[in-house]
């Protein structure tokens, strides 16, 4: 049977699509709290195993945001602008990515972590993760906004989630200095190579909270009008 | 005159039968898109729809179809410059003409308008088949034009409603409450509209004449009783919290579903009232040509009979019974974005620019109203995605329809001239 034309006018709305997407890059980036609990206790087979699921969700994602890519195409009129939706989509899609290289490379080097800064480390990461959890929760917002026209009082409530959002990843900011500084204090006792990739994995630990701030900006722009 | 004497009776009962099928395609094709609406944002069950469709379409057809009845039976030509029996023969064409095209058309999924379709072809035969003075080509200029309007201006009141739920009951604090407050005014306003075009224009045929000032007064009776039974209705609408969790305005939008019912009523009555004209206007000026022995002048005179409305009713329904349901189903599956404070708003836009239309006489495509309207809701930035690449569509089907449908029947006028004449 041909599709009828007025079913036709109807196009796939992305906001469903974008939400699973979301849920989905959260899902991958949550796996660093025992990622990091299997890492302190050393249980290199559940760290690998982590390592694999977190590579896994990370694809998952990839697809979504492909399947959400494809079926956007220039003709398609949407409520908010094309462009603002794939640049948060690709914001979103930078989540999973980092926590992904997280895993690959504290298992690809075996990396211990120093007993004095495993508390505090498994704090920022819990933290980090708190923040992408915030912009999936904001994230979640998108089809009560659609119900609003994108206007009014859904707006305000998601300006309120975003500025929770960034208070989270400004907590991340600081925690991230108190462990370098720790780091520094300990890094002459260590192997300077490890040091080296401590100091990196706590950056791309931020990084996790920083993307999602940024999924935050990007959707607070889509409202912009 | 022989022909008339000659085949009269013939002549009669293959129009009706011309007349019913094409009253059956609308049924079992056209009503799909204006009761889709409501089964997709599943306001309204399948059965219901179909129930809903049935009764209203019916007295849209046969209270309010008489003034676009009149226009295509009289209205396009000049039926004095034409001789009767070439007349008869060529309504007949007409019919033939659009029946057989909307067929392609919908096997192809072209957005073809049954409204287009029968337009062109009586033009087609009047201009062509019998002479270009024939068509009273000032009356086309309106019936185009409004071709054009009724999308603008159902896209305009559409954007404007929704625009109204959204600063009156969405963006307020307790959207559920307010929902039950406001909700019965436009309800109201459902029952308002469509009755006060029908009364003021309709009724004539069925012998009820009533001044401006009863029909405002009994429209707004009307109303008054939708929106008492509205309210009973809503009584019974809790909010639900476990489903507000995940999604805030599913209360709300439960409220909305029950507004829904009524702006489909009114939507099939509005479909009743302007396309069963364009099963039974040829019909009519046939049955007319025919009973007044072939006299023009009084055919043209005489008033659209009303079994002719009610043959046109009963074949919508007939043709929403045997397949049209199958239509609205699938329709339904396929339109499940539009939620019912949207679809509300595009049902009630659509309802009131095609009731308003059917009451000047205008024969107008309810689909392409529609199309309008929800495009009015796309442009207050209601719904998820449009594809605009349709609107091209219908744009291009527009254009090929009116020559097709007249091609189509300067055919079959030809050939039933070879048989007749």
């Amino acid at each position: 049977m041909p599709t009828n034309p007025f079913v036709s006018l109807f196009g796939r709305s992305p906001i469903g699509p974008m939400q699973q997407h979301m849920a989905k890059a959260h899902e991958c980036a949550a796996q660093l709290v025992p990622f990091f609990q299997a890492v302190i206790a050393e249980d290199w087979e559940r760290v690998e195993q982590l390592q694999k699921d977190m590579a896994r969700m990370e694809n998952e994602a990839d697809k979504l945001k492909k399947d959400v890519r494809q079926h956007l195409p220039k003709s398609l009129f949407l409520p908010v602008p094309r462009s603002d939706l794939l640049d948060l989509l690709s914001v979103q899609d930078k989540i999973p990515n980092r926590a992904k290289d997280i895993a690959g490379l504290m298992l690809g080097r075996q990396m211990r972590i120093p007993q004095p800064l495993q508390a505090p480390m498994l704090a920022y990461v819990s933290r980090c993760v708190e923040a992408s959890a915030q912009a999936l929760k904001a994230l979640k917002e998108l089809d009560s906004l659609l119900e609003t026209g994108f206007g009014g009082r859904e707006v305000a409530l998601v300006e309120k989630m975003v500025e929770e959002l960034e208070e989270i990843e400004r907590d991340t900011d600081r925690m991230q200095i108190s462990i370098r500084r720790e780091l520094y204090a300990l890094e002459k006792e260590l192997p300077p190579v490890d040091v080296m990739f401590m100091y990196k994995i706590i950056e791309w630990i931020g990084d996790v909270a920083d993307r999602a701030e940024r999924v935050g900006n990007r959707l607070e722009q889509l409202l912009a009008r | 005159m022989s022909l008339v004497a000659d085949y009269g009776l013939v002549l009669l009962v293959l129009a009706c039968a011309f007349g019913f099928f094409m009253a059956w395609g609308v049924g079992a094709n056209d009503v799909a898109n204006a009761m889709g609406t409501s089964v997709g944002s599943k306001a309204l069950t399948i059965r219901q729809a179909i129930l809903i469709a049935m009764l209203f379409e019916f007295c849209g057809a046969y209270f309010a179809g008489g003034e676009v009845t009149e226009t295509i039976k009289n209205g396009i030509l000049d039926a004095t410059q034409i001789p009767p029996d070439l007349f008869i023969l060529g309504m007949m064409s007409s019919l033939l003409a659009a029946g057989s095209w909307l067929m392609i058309a919908s096997v192809k999924g072209w957005p073809v308008s049954t409204t287009h379709s029968i337009v062109g072809a009586v033009i087609g035969f009047g201009a062509v088949g019998v002479s270009v003075d024939a068509v009273h080509w000032g009356a086309i200029g309106p019936i185009v034009a409004s071709w054009v309007v009724t999308p603008f201006m159902s896209g305009v009141i559409a954007f404007g409603l929704f625009l109204s739920v959204q600063a009156l009951i969405m963006n307020s604090d307790n959207p559920f409450l307010r929902a039950k407050r406001y909700v019965p005014m436009y309800m109201f306003l459902t029952g308002f509209m469509v009755s006060i075009m029908t009364f003021s224009k309709g009724l004539k045929h069925v012998g009820i004449d009533l001044t401006t000032a009863q029909s405002t007064l009994l429209s707004t009776g009307v109303g008054l009783v939708v929106a008492l039974i509205g309210v009973a209705l809503l009584s019974r609408i809790r909010m639900d919290d476990d489903a507000d969790k995940s999604f805030h305005y599913a209360s709300v939008e439960k409220v909305f579903a029950i507004l829904m019912i009524f702006t489909a009523c009114s939507m099939a009555f509005a479909h009743g009232a302007n396309d069963v004209a364009n099963a039974v206007g040829p019909l009519a000026a046939v049955v007319g040509a025919i009973e007044a022995g072939g006299d023009m002048l009084i055919g043209a005179k005489s008033a659209v009979p009303g079994w002719v409305l009610l043959l046109g009713a009963v074949g919508i329904v007939v043709g929403l019974a045997t397949y049209g349901w199958k239509v609205i189903a699938t329709i339904g599956k396929g339109i499940t974005e539009l939620t019912p404070s949207r679809g509300f708003a595009a049902e009630l836009a659509t309802a009131s620019t095609v009731v308003t239309a059917s009451a000047l006489g205008l024969p107008v495509s309810t689909t392409h109203t529609l199309v309008g309207a929800v495009l009015g809701i796309g442009l207050a930035r209601g719904i998820g995605a449009l594809n605009l690449s349709v609107i091209g569509k219908i744009f291009t089907s527009w254009v090929v329809t009116l020559p097709v449908g007249a091609l189509l029947s300067i055919l079959y006028f030809t050939l039933l001239r070879i048989l007749f004449l």
